[in-house]
């Protein structure tokens, strides 16, 4: 789909392979030509079939809804999968998000710290004590409750919150927005039976909670535009009145 | 060489895989999840628009049950579908989807009272029933009766997937994330687990195990463009197919959905066209009520597809570089409807188009969407000829889907079939019959065999590029398996996909050796599966000479009862063939609750079966005599095809609705 007067666009990508004892990071730029419509997927895609098909990259629905191609685009955290070429420069810098292991090039193991971060917090209605009869009608739920539930649910585990957070560069145990809102979904859902003092011992310390600076780094790079921060001050002001009772 | 030993396997983290290991773990079996990325990045999140589960609260949805489900269902299906496994999937999905209330998903709930709704480009008000207040609401779509699909805003999937994925954590499910199976370890026709590739540090695994769960969805990636994610490339099928025992089903029944946009060939929800969305050609004119005066927008998705082909082919369609075009309309709608319940299509369009759907129009054209077909199993999920293993989800081919799906039933039947088969192979795991007979030197062979494969990919010199072989054989099923099919074409593409597998033995991995985290490399054995995939498909479509759902031939444009009421069946018997061996297996009118008829779409072209009306009389009959006595709904369906035995005790309850049994 090759026009006249497309920009060429020279992406540089932050290029490390940890598998091979030889290899050292670096940067390395390859030129592409801009098309109608090109995405940072369209972009990498091409460069691996067509320049160096070792290129590292995670994509899974390439639509901004599985969380899987996050990465730094000229040093922010974002999903590349829905980031247009023609909202850039000619010059563009692509680095794996920090913090998380390095599989290789672009490539990230989130999936490793978030599972941990699930089991963590414990990240599933707890209501043991409730007898499920599939047979029976579902219990009710106030129409606006369910659509406040769902706004906080709607995270996707990019980490882009995670790479754009101050704390937790100074604290690897820090739990991140991801975790805290996450917190703030099920103390909302009356499904889940835990207390504020059983959430209190999950987050009501430096690791959680009480770590936060306030920087809004999260919310900033948040691709779903979550209330991150909202959440963080109603949850510290919540975990404040837990342990004063 | 590494060796685990598991109870359960199950390849594949999305909702059917995740939901198999729930119920399997909960039964007290161990189980390990191999999944390609982690389960929350799965496909399943993608699903927009909702879960079909006939709970009747909504308004529109009054006097909806099992029986209206079932029926939109086999219609849907154009008769394709096993109707016991309908039955039994139509029962289940109220328990499914209140199960999944349980465990977190937040169902978007009725609201008491009047609101406005678009039905056929009008606005009306509804009046929601007081006694509904709170109980989980459901939407329009295509092919049904009854507003029957409960969503979560435009993030069903999403959420869905979320609870799933949490309640396994809850379970201390082993997940083993960023693994590959890249083929089935088998022996005397039962088998016996996989082996694995580790994606970040190349290591072969094998797992040995009682019962393996391949749950790995569809395999629209055979085709240029997919709204299906990037990893659906349908290695679960091939390596079914590749042990030579396991078959597969109705391979070339592949759907296209209306909506992808264009060009990149996302999905825009069928809730746009539920909610009252329009599709416009190029004089902004809305067509469909010429096509298919009745059902609209809302025929069921093969037929809307290919009216839209239709027009564009009549010159009604949009030029674009890209190739033509329609328009799908949901300004109507209103900014706060469109905020609130279809805010991903509203993110799709500004972060893909840089458009606003509350203002302009959404470019759309029809685009592979979901795969009928699939590893072939009975109604217990296993394997027809390959004992101890198991399949459910997209990668399956359960068959209550038939030709045709209906929205929502897809991540219905992930869910159902999920909680069903758990159940099965948690039984089986419970008999003698499971216990492992293979010896460690067949699994240090089979783990061999692969280790030499990759090492042979790694070593080929002068050979072909495997990325030209995939973008051609894409291109071809584009072009000469799509939406419209004619035995010239598809023997084309047959010669041509041929030859591409022959081509595929030389494939050499260009510039990157490495054996640890390697994308040349896994694009090159992929490949290699995807072609005999790609080769099932449009062989099938070749040989089948008729029109039955989605599979549409130019050249026979009769759905023929007669002679082609069956299941394709495709299996792979040796390594030198080029073509799959294919076979079929009767769908048997005579145990049909609702025999084959007209669906009530377009015009009747059915070459109908002599048995058809033989059977629709003694249901006619058995059905008369039974209300004469009074008899109840359930007390008919049983004298007609009893289905209930089949399911698991715990699932045979009757289900509860507003009004009915509570």
């Amino acid at each position: 789909m090759s026009e006249e007067n497309n920009r060429i666009l020279k992406i540089s990508i932050l290029r490390f392979d940890p598998n091979d004892p030889e290899d050292f990071p670096h940067m390395q730029t390859f030129e592409v030509e801009e098309a109608d419509g090109m995405t940072l997927f369209i972009a990498l895609n091409e460069i691996r079939e067509h320049h160096d098909n070792s290129l590292k990259f995670d994509f899974v629905c390439r639509a901004g809804i599985c969380g899987s191609c996050s990465m730094l685009v000229n040093g922010t955290p974002t999903l590349a999968c829905k980031t247009l070429t023609s909202k850039l420069g000619v010059n563009i810098s692509l680095a794996p998000l920090p913090l998380f292991e390095l599989i290789g090039d672009l490539s990230i193991y989130t999936g490793k710290w978030m599972r941990y971060l699930n089991q963590h917090l414990e990240t599933w209605i707890h209501n043991k004590e409730k007898e499920l009869n599939v047979d029976k009608l579902e219990e009710r739920m106030e129409p606006e409750l369910a659509d406040e539930i769902y706004e906080l649910e709607r995270c996707i585990e990019c980490g882009c919150c995670v790479a754009g957070c101050g704390t937790i560069q100074m604290r690897q145990e820090f739990v991140g927005a991801v975790g805290l809102n996450k917190i703030a979904r099920y103390h909302l859902d009356p499904r889940d039976m835990r207390s504020d003092e059983e959430f209190y011992k999950l987050i009501g310390n430096e690791d959680g909670v009480f770590g936060c600076m306030t920087l809004l780094g999260c919310e900033d790079v948040c691709p779903k535009s979550l209330p991150l921060q909202t959440k963080i001050a109603y949850l510290r002001r919540m975990m404040i009145k837990t342990s004063m009772k | 060489m590494k060796i685990i030993y598991t109870d359960s396997l199950i390849i594949g983290g999305g909702l059917a895989g995740l939901r198999v290991a729930t119920g399997v773990k909960e039964r007290g079996h161990d189980v390990i999840v191999l999944t390609l990325v982690p389960p929350k990045r799965s496909h399943s999140a993608a699903a927009q628009g909702g879960m079909q589960a006939s709970l009747a609260n909504s308004k529109m949805g009054e006097g909806d049950n099992e029986d209206v489900h079932f029926s939109d269902t086999i219609k849907g299906s154009d008769w394709g579908a096993d109707q016991e496994v309908a039955r039994m999937f139509t029962h289940c999905a109220p328990k499914a989807i209140r199960e999944l209330a349980q465990w977190g998903v937040p169902w978007t709930r009725v609201q008491r009272g009047d609101r406005q709704s678009v039905i056929n480009a009008k606005k009306v008000t509804i009046t929601e029933r007081d006694e509904a207040h709170g109980l989980i609401t459901a939407r329009d779509f295509g092919g049904t009766k009854k507003w029957r699909t409960c969503y979560t805003s435009d993030g069903t999937g999403h959420s869905m997937l979320y609870a799933m994925d949490n309640k396994a954590h809850e379970d201390k499910i082993e997940m083993h994330e960023r693994l590959e199976a890249i083929s089935l370890i088998h022996e005397n026709g039962r088998c016996y687990g996989a082996v694995a590739r580790n994606l970040m540090n190349g290591e072969l695994v094998a797992y040995v195990s009682k019962a393996t769960t391949i749950a790995t969805g569809g395999y629209g990636r055979i085709y240029s463009v997919s709204t299906n994610a990037v990893i659906c490339q349908g290695i679960g099928q091939a390596i079914a197919l590749e042990t030579g025992v396991a078959t597969l089903g109705n391979m070339e029944a592949i759907q296209f959905h209306p909506t992808a946009i264009v060009p990149v060939g996302i999905l825009t929800t069928e809730g746009c066209r539920g909610d009252g969305g329009l599709l416009l050609d190029k004089d902004g004119y809305r067509f469909m009520p010429d096509y298919e005066p009745e059902k609209k927008e809302l025929a069921s998705r093969d037929v809307v597809s290919r009216r839209m082909t239709e027009h564009i082919r009549k010159g009604k369609g949009v030029k674009s570089r890209y190739g033509d075009h329609l328009w799908l309309d949901i300004t109507i709608l209103g900014r706060a409807h469109i905020e609130k319940n279809l805010r991903e299509v509203k993110e799709i369009c500004e972060n893909f188009l840089g458009i606003d759907p509350a203002v302009d129009w959404i470019p759309v054209r029809p685009t592979q969407h979901y795969s009928m077909g699939g590893i072939r199993t009975k109604f217990t999920g296993e394997s027809q000829t390959l004992k101890g293993l198991y399949s459910c989800g997209e990668a399956a081919c359960w068959d209550m889907h038939g030709f045709n799906r209906l929205g929502g039933n897809s991540v219905s039947e992930t869910v159902v079939a999920g909680m069903l088969v758990g159940e099965y192979i948690s039984d089986y795991l419970d008999s003698d019959d499971s216990d492992i007979k293979i010896n460690t030197a067949v699994v240090e062979e089979a783990l061999k065999t692969e280790a030499d494969k990759l090492e042979a990919l790694l070593k080929k010199e002068n050979g072909e590029d495997a990325y030209i072989l995939r973008r051609r054989m894409e291109e071809i099923m584009m072009e000469k398996v799509g939406i419209f099919r004619n035995g010239d074409d598809l023997q084309d593409a047959v010669n041509e996909l041929s030859e591409l597998l022959k081509r595929s033995e030389n494939i050499e991995v260009f510039r990157s050796k490495s054996k640890a985290a390697n994308p040349a490399l896994v694009n090159a054995y992929r490949t290699q599966k995807m072609l005999k995939v790609a080769l099932c498909v449009a062989y099938g479509a070749l040989l089948r000479k008729e029109s039955r759902g989605a599979h549409s031939r130019e050249d026979y444009l009769e759905r023929d009862d007669e002679n082609w009421l069956k299941r394709t069946i495709t299996s792979w018997e040796s390594k030198e063939q080029v073509l799959p061996t294919v076979s079929y297996e009767d769908i048997d009118i005579s145990k049909m609750e609702i025999p084959p008829g007209f669906r009530g779409y377009g015009k009747d072209l059915t070459n109908t079966h002599p048995d058809s009306q033989e059977r629709q009389k003694i249901v006619d009959d058995i059905t008369e005599k039974l209300e004469a006595k009074g008899a109840s709904r359930f007390d008919i369906q049983n004298a007609l095809m009893p289905f209930i035995d089949k399911l698991p005790k715990k699932y045979q309850g009757i289900n509860e609705r507003l009004g009915e049994n509570v």
